[in-house]
């Protein structure tokens, strides 16, 4: 089994004609996933690479052809209202990749798709992949995957790149991957998918990612401390960042000496995960604890 | 995006918010010409010269001049604009000031402090405020957290005018001074949300001896991301304010942050260059810069890349770590070595690529007969990058 996605997931992209949407829903395809349908406004009729309907609303790519997930490609400006349009059209599970939405907006959208009970994955994240069942909602490299039982949460993209191509390398395939995004406000967040994994009987041991910036790894510290049985190795990063500076994601800046990667290290060890001393040493780290 | 006080304030005015009468200055004779038409205007000899930087603790350092008369603005004036101002913010080497705020003095009762924030963590805005106006907040919240009222307000509703009249009584306020200051509050917050700032700050919000409600000071950052949208946030900006290999960097669309370092970093991603630095500063090196050049990258981005890394002449080494999954490492390899030749890279270079053609790539950057190393490893690259730096003399 996998978490957020499974074989009978039906992937709609929305942004499909777009210069990043059409190059990862190529990659998707390739990567085995079910992409169902995919949405442009004024761009409906059309078919994505002889086989993927376009439609103009989600709505109507829903009703058609019975979607149940989307990734959006959409612009930051467009971005927030894709999401909305998606959770409206009743999408249980939504896929922002798009880096650079306004943070308002982003406190807009939880507040119109968490009473519909939506799971958001994002903004500026890469998404979701789940090798077991070769479904890639997002753009991580699958080349560098393989199926497996360990499931692996991060703020960063390439960083879990990093992380899944040291565990694949190491023999351990994975379960899912997921990429919470670095923005400050997102949807699903560390503890969610902690419980999510935990309560997968097909993940052994989980691999979280966090940065500096927020207290998201302090919240994912307390989940672990009271619910987690199953192994979690952890690597946190910006260590050496200097307080008041933006590396490069939104979310990842020291405001008011709050936000540290030390204080975020010490919360997670003192929960009982092992931190990994180094980015290199993630997949190692996490296989001594199987 | 960061502003200077004097803009904030203009700001505060279009939104209602009082604020003291003043004007900004970029020389000492327009200083002294506002000073002169504050002096008539207000019948007070009292002026201020307030000295314009990105930067706080400006009083403390010097940079805010209370004042008596045009000879008073003349004397702080030529005083202040050029001198360089050093405070906790700038760090050691300070900021030149190249711009003051000439204003009235006020007869100040007390001072508040107002300040609001995105709380991600519970996604909404948070609204502080406190009687400790005029002291750090930060000093405030360590010591005294009991003296920091909060409420949370969302985007769609805005903050309501019972929040406001709650932290006002809370602050002690009674009357109309109450009620101003909730006003106050409330203009801070609508500005807020329509401007797509991150940060606003009032420090220190003052009731004067008239009972008057006034903004003394004011800080404003708006939300880069949100910068398509709010396009006159342009015109505040102050180039001489930004670090300009940071400036360039973000004008080819590239993250970087400079360090003390003299190890380059060339990384794809925001996390991964982060972490980066952490295991060069893990292998007993030191960094010379953050630098995140997106999460693709092509032979153009390297090229581009080095020269932005190689004009911190402190530079020893340089490590390009790039994890490119469905990246074709035999083309960003032919890149690399591209740009290392006709950018004349003299440092050595330490090369780690991941994605597909691993092996072809490696033998192009071998048979180079360029100073390239390769890693087959970020662990492996940065040994070899401290190593390297260490033998051209860098490290600490």
């Amino acid at each position: 089994m996998t978490i957020l996605v499974n074989k009978d997931t039906r992937v709609l992209i929305q942004g499909i004609t777009g210069g990043a949407g059409a190059f990862h829903t190529k990659q998707m395809l390739d990567a085995g996933t079910t992409v169902v349908a995919g949405v442009t406004p004024g761009k409906g009729g059309q078919l994505f690479e002889d086989k993927v309907p376009v439609f103009d609303t989600v709505a109507e790519a829903v009703a058609k052809t019975g979607a149940n997930a989307s990734v959006v490609f959409v612009p930051a400006a467009f971005a927030a209202d894709s999401v909305m349009e998606a959770a409206a059209a009743g999408v249980p599970l939504v896929v922002c990749i798009t880096e650079g939405i306004p943070t308002l907006d982003m406190i807009k959208v939880r507040a119109v798709i968490d009473p519909l009970g939506v799971k958001l994955v994002g903004p500026n994240c890469p998404g979701i992949i789940a090798p077991p069942v070769a479904q890639k909602l997002g753009i991580t490299p699958h080349r560098v995957t393989r199926p497996g039982r360990i499931g692996v949460i991060s703020r960063s993209g390439t960083l879990t790149y990093e992380a899944i191509g040291q565990l694949t390398a190491l023999g351990l395939g994975q379960s899912t991957c997921v990429g919470i995004g670095g923005d400050p406000v997102g949807g699903l967040d560390f503890k969610d998918l902690l419980a999510m994994f935990e309560a997968d009987p097909d993940t052994d041991g989980v691999i979280m990612i966090g940065e500096i910036g927020g207290g998201a790894e302090e919240r994912a510290a307390d989940f672990i401390k009271a619910n987690m049985k199953k192994p979690v190795a952890a690597f946190v990063a910006g260590a050496t960042a200097p307080p008041g500076k933006r590396m490069g994601h939104a979310g990842a800046i020291i405001a008011g000496g709050k936000g540290t990667a030390a204080e975020k290290i010490a919360a997670l060890k003192a929960a009982g995960a092992s931190v990994s001393p180094t980015p290199a040493d993630i997949g190692r780290t996490l296989a001594k604890l199987l | 995006m960061k502003i200077h006080e004097y803009q904030a304030k203009q700001l505060f005015a279009r939104y209602g918010i009082p604020v003291p009468k003043g004007e900004p200055a970029f020389d000492v004779e327009r200083a002294v010409e506002i000073g002169r038409k504050l002096i008539d205007d207000t019948k007070s000899q009292t002026v201020v010269v307030k000295a314009q930087i990105h930067a706080g603790g400006r009083g403390k350092g010097g940079g805010v001049k209370v004042v008596q008369g045009e000879k008073g603005v003349r004397e702080a004036a030529s005083a202040v604009l050029g001198m360089n101002l050093v405070t906790h913010q700038t760090g050691p080497a300070g900021k030149k000031v190249g711009r003051l705020l000439v204003e009235q003095g006020m007869q100040i009762a007390r001072e508040l402090y107002v300040g609001f924030v995105v709380d991600r963590d519970r996604r909404s805005v948070c609204v502080m405020a406190s009687t400790e106006g005029g002291m750090e907040i930060e000093v405030v919240a360590a010591k005294t957290p009991e003296k920091i009222l909060k409420a949370w307000f969302e985007p769609y509703a805005g903050m309501q005018g019972f929040q406001a009249r709650g932290l006002a009584y809370g602050l002690g306020l009674e009357g109309k001074t109450a009620t101003a200051a909730a006003g106050v509050m409330q203009k801070l917050a609508a500005m807020f949300l329509k401007e797509d700032a991150s940060l606003v700050e009032v420090n220190p919000l003052v009731v004067t001896t008239a009972g008057e409600v006034i903004a003394l000071d004011g800080k404003v950052n708006f939300d880069d991301n949100a910068s398509f949208r709010q396009k006159a946030h342009e015109e505040l900006r102050d180039a001489t304010e930004e670090n300009p290999v940071e400036a360039e960097a973000a004008a080819l669309g590239f993250s970087y942050v400079g360090m003390d370092g003299d190890i380059g970093c060339c990384v794809n991603g925001a996390g991964l260059a982060m972490a980066t630095m952490d295991i060069i500063k893990h292998e007993g090196g030191e960094p010379a810069n953050f630098l995140d050049v997106g999460g693709g990258a092509d032979a153009e981005t390297v090229k581009k890349a080095f020269k932005i890394i190689l004009s911190d002449g402190r530079v020893k080494a340089i490590f390009v770590n790039i994890f490119g999954g469905i990246l074709r490492c035999d083309v960003l390899a032919e890149g690399v070595v591209g740009a290392a030749t006709e950018m004349g890279v003299k440092v050595p270079l330490v090369v780690r690529l991941e994605g597909t053609n691993v092996e072809i790539g490696r033998d192009i950057l071998a048979k180079s007969g360029l100073q390239i190393h390769t890693a087959k490893d970020m662990g492996e690259g940065a040994k070899l990058a401290v190593s390297l730096s260490l033998g051209q003399g860098g490290g600490r």
